[in-house]
């Protein structure tokens, strides 16, 4: 109460001054009614100004009173010179808004606890394998009789819990028509137990729902989807949907925020994992889940990873003894993988996978911004500070302490910290959203939660705050350094040249780094853009189409033929699914009966008019024919013919798709085709078979050729001659083949473009820095300059004198920027294609730019200086 | 910044006393007060009297109202709240601590 009465004193001093004044009026009126002398008396009160500071001291805090005069003195200060502070202001929202934007991105993605019960004791289980050529891959799918023994294993340790990968599927409510998108994932039962979730509505899934195959259709739906879809509304308990061919009741709705346990994406509906299509449940080689481990409490971690230890090595010897003909180094090294627990408090996604590392540079890159912009804004403030330095004398001449003077200047910088945190949280709020949607492909939306809570607040101010004291604290004891009887005898402050030049060669070192890893990005991406794809994806319309049950080829070749009646269509093709969708089927090869191959090749079933839609060229032997259906007849690309047949010509040759447990399907090759892309535009060509488009199909893929510029306007049209066509298809995707092929470039696309932009911005900040700097020290020099044109110096020595030691420091700076370059270049090394950070064509350009822009800060600085006429400036002196 | 005290800081000890004793008296008078019960031995430096006041009141050991007295004069008095009886009895035990600690080291040596 009394500290409080304290500070809400200080913001009534009026009253409180008249308080004290008239109390001690009073005072003296009582001594004079005592007959006292009136001389007397008020020489024995003494100074009433004294008397009133002392106990005004005491009534209010003295420091919090002298930090608002500083605040209204360092507002009236930045109000006085609008441009500057606006700048300042400007260039600083600009980094502190990147850096909070960049936070809550890598924060949600990244760091946030999932909202379970003790996130900390939650760990992922994946599994190391040393792989060929020395480098190792991991994996973190189990299967599930893995996943069985396991949780026996430690079943009074630790919960097991299976959790697959959240798929987007199509699920009805009410009729086929009516087929909407959804979240789903299939989990433990006890999941939610496990994880302490409680259910808004109904009931959530228990261990019992998930003992037995397909056994208990229930879907448990997340809060947020409850909320979203349904309005909240309660009746949604005991609804049915279908998926598939597969009937769900729902029966309850999870409480809370819980979405899943990956980061990215938002879980609709949990389905328990024994409803898991392709006797996932029993099947060995059938790795698709993750399996979180969550620790009773109390638990140490290395104990359960002991106990998980013995079931594990079980189960590869038992796989690896069930396998022939994989090559013995295959399976040894299949053997030796380790069994590893990684922290799974914030998730586990591919997002994180995938953007994680590309976040973490984005991360440095602006926080690189930052540091550019507090230099700047420290030279400001310096040369600012220094332009005072009468007024800051003649207070310490009146008594004002060291410590009085670096609050006055800090308290400026805190009003422009303070206005850039709040411009930065405005543009923190408006990015964060907008870089998550640039990396959501049509596929797969991206959905980040981005709540402005406490973290990011504390981040937000404890930003701010570091600022103020990275850019604030030099120019306030520069300033407050100041002699009172030097500076008010005239004496003009010197800045220390030395430390300028340190402010200016770091800012150009991280500009330089900044321009460095943009360049990189930049040619990353336009390297991945111009791979060649081995294929034409002009003007080609994919069209992913399922149906309730499966169909024989004939059927599907009926839609086929009714789409090529749609206005607009030139041809359409027949296949699993269009290439680049990231499905894959991939195996391994024999030849002639020899062991398999180490390399897999991937697989794709086609129709014969598919290669020439695709316009892949024939290079020998012939396409399919319709009678090829059952003589399983393959056409290879020339990546297989390299692999498996030595490069010589394969057509007529025969080979064998090794299956896991050693089943053989021989093929006889008919044709060679040229390479494609199948999955990735990173990986080099990779051998890949055709086989016919043969069988009973639930799903399969329409190749359109249009002749439309921009196949999506026919879109509708396409939807509705495919139910017209037959009843129960369905369009499940249509996209371009382009759109295809672009989400591959999505990352590297977003990385180069804001590493460019974030290159542009910290290059305008170190230009308009060394334009402060130049021009501050023209001004500085001016008596020095006049004299040496006044005795005949040329123009060109004026310029050299004015820019030789700035430009010392550029080039120090950018030596130093190229060098943290190449250094640093290794960390994002995954990140980059087909770029060296040693190339000259990496390191010339950063190199250039800054030159150029230094050259171009230097120029005001250089005409003023040589404008300087010595006759003028020596009569003012 | 505050001048020492010419009672060596006692001050808030007879200021309390004072109050606890005789409640609502103005500056003046807890001066006057001092002076006329310490026989003219002790005076409050008047310069230092109202910061020990208005500190003593931020310590919320006493409480201050104006009120008009008769004459029509206004006038700040002041009384001893609850916190300030027991500071007082703190003040007093100790006082008695350092005199008697005082006079035995005067005996002894």
């Amino acid at each position: 109460m009394s500290l409080w009465s304290r500070i809400s004193n200080v913001f009534r001093t009026e009253r409180l001054h008249r308080d004290i004044d008239e109390e001690l009026q009073s005072h003296i009126a009582e001594a004079l009614r005592e007959g006292r002398d009136p001389e007397e008396a008020r020489r024995a009160f003494g100074s009433v100004l004294s008397h009133r500071e002392s106990s005004r001291d005491v009534r209010l805090l003295p420091w919090l009173d002298s930090l608002c005069a500083d605040a209204v003195f360092g507002w009236r200060q930045l109000l006085k010179r609008k441009v500057t502070s606006a700048a300042a202001i400007l260039s600083l929202a600009l980094a502190i808004g990147s850096c909070s934007a960049a936070f809550r991105l890598m924060d949600a993605l990244l760091w946030r606890p999932l909202p379970v019960a003790a996130p900390e004791r939650l760990y992922a289980i994946s599994r190391e394998l040393a792989g060929r050529e020395g480098k190792d891959s991991t994996s973190d799918r189990c299967a599930y009789p893995m996943f069985r023994q396991m949780r026996r294993a430690v079943k009074d340790q630790a919960d097991l819990i299976a959790v697959s990968t959240s798929g987007r599927i199509d699920i009805t409510y009410g009729s086929d028509e009516e087929t909407e998108k959804a979240y789903q994932q299939y989990v433990s039962g006890w999941i939610f137990q496990s994880f302490g979730i409680r259910a808004a509505v109904g009931r959530l899934l228990t261990e019992n729902d998930d003992l037995t195959p397909r056994a208990h259709p229930y879907a448990v739906l997340s809060f947020e989807y409850w909320t979203r879809r349904f309005g909240a509304d309660p009746a949604v308990v005991g609804r049915t949907f279908r998926a598939g061919n597969e009937f769900y009741q729902i029966v309850g709705v999870a409480e809370g925020p819980f979405t899943g346990t990956e980061p990215g994406i938002v879980t609709d509906i949990f389905v328990p994992t024994m409803m898991m299509k392709n006797n996932a449940i029993v099947r060995s080689d059938y790795e698709w889940f993750r399996t979180f481990v969550h620790l009773k409490p109390g638990v140490p971690l290395a104990l359960v990873q002991e106990k998980l230890r013995p079931p594990f090595r079980a189960f590869l010897e038992e796989r690896a003894a069930a396998s022939a003909g994989v090559p013995e180094q295959e399976k040894n090294a299949y053997l030796n993988q380790a069994l590893v627990l990684n922290s799974a408090a914030a998730g586990v996604s591919g997002l994180q996978q995938g953007y994680g590392k590309a976040l973490l540079v984005l991360g440095v890159l602006v926080l690189l911004v930052l540091l550019i912009s507090c230099a700047n804004v420290a030279n400001l403030m310096t040369a600012q500070a220094m332009a005072r330095h009468r007024e800051m004398a003649l207070r310490v001449a009146i008594g004002a302490g060291r410590g009085r003077l670096v609050q006055l200047v800090v308290m400026e910088c805190l009003w422009l910290a303070l206005f850039a945190a709040v411009f930065g949280a405005c543009f923190a709020s408006w990015a964060a959203p907008v870089v998550a949607g640039m990396i959501s492909t049509p596929d797969n939306p991206v959905r980040l939660i981005l709540p402005a809570d406490w973290r990011v607040v504390g981040f937000g101010a404890a930003l701010a705050l570091t600022c103020t004291l990275l850019f604030g604290l030099y120019p306030a004891f520069r300033a407050s350094a100041v002699k009172p009887a030097f500076a008010l005898r005239g004496g003009s402050a010197q800045l220390r040249p030395r430390m300028m030049q340190m402010l200016i060669a770091s800012q150009v070192a991280f500009c330089v780094l900044v321009l460095f890893g943009a360049g990189l990005f930049l040619v990353t991406s336009e390297r991945l853009t111009h791979q060649q794809t081995g294929f034409s994806q002009e003007r080609l319309l994919t069209v992913e189409t399922v149906t309730s049950q499966p169909q024989p080829y004939m059927v599907w070749n009926q839609v086929a033929a009714q789409l090529r009646t749609v206005p607009g269509v030139e041809a359409v093709a027949l296949c699993e699914w269009p290439l680049m969708t990231g499905g894959v089927w991939d195996g391994l090869i024999s030849v002639n009966k020899a062991p398999p191959s180490p390399v897999a090749s991937y697989f794709l079933r086609v129709d014969p008019g598919w290669r020439k839609l695709m316009h892949i060229p024939l290079l020998a032997g012939r396409d399919f024919r319709e009678d090829d259906f059952l003589s399983g007849a393959a056409v290879v690309n020339q990546a297989f013919a390299r692999q498996y047949f030595g490069g010589r010509d394969p057509v007529g040759n025969s080979f064998d798709v090794v299956a896991v447990e050693g089943l053989r399907v021989p093929y006889r090759i008919v044709g060679l085709i040229g390479n494609t892309r199948y999955r990735d535009m990173r990986e080099a060509m990779q051998p890949a078979a055709y086989f016919p488009f043969s069988g009973n199909y639930g799903r399969a893929s329409f190749i359109l050729r249009t002749s439309s510029q921009n196949p999506m306007t026919m879109a509708t049209a396409l939807r509705l001659a495919v139910q017209r066509a037959r009843a129960g298809f369905r369009v499940s995707n249509l996209r371009t083949q382009t759109a295809l092929v672009e989400q591959h470039l999505v990352r590297e696309r977003l990385l180069s473009l804001l590493a460019l932009f974030f290159g542009l911005v910290a290059l305008v900040l170190a230009g308009v820095g060394l334009y402060g700097v130049l021009d501050y020290s023209v001004i500085q020099r001016r008596r020095e300059l006049g004299i040496r044109i006044a005795i005949g110096a040329h123009s060109v020595d004026i310029a050299q004198c004015v820019i030789q030691d700035v430009f010392r420091a550029v080039a120090g700076g950018a030596l130093l920027g190229l060098a943290l370059g190449i250094i640093s270049a290794r960390f994002v090394e995954a990140l980059l294609f087909e770029v060296k950070p040693t190339d000259l064509g990496a390191l010339a350009p950063p190199a250039i730019i800054i030159s150029a822009v230094a050259l171009f800060a230097a120029l005001p600085a250089i005409i003023r200086a040589v404008r300087i006429d010595p006759m003028a400036m020596l009569r003012s002196d | 910044m505050a001048k020492p005290d010419s009672l060596q800081g006692s001050l808030d000890l007879l200021v309390l006393k004072i109050l606890s004793r005789r409640p609502h008296l103005h500056g003046y008078a807890i001066m006057s007060a001092i002076r006329e019960f310490s026989g003219e031995v002790l005076r409050a430096d008047e310069g230092s009297l109202y910061p020990a006041l208005h500190r003593m009141e931020e310590n919320q050991w006493i409480r201050a109202e104006w009120t008009t007295k008769e004459t029509g004069h206004r006038a700040r008095i002041y009384e001893v709240t609850a916190a300030g009886e027991k500071q007082l009895a703190l003040e007093e035990s100790r006082w008695h601590t350092v005199i008697s600690a005082v006079n035995r080291v005067l005996r002894t040596v």
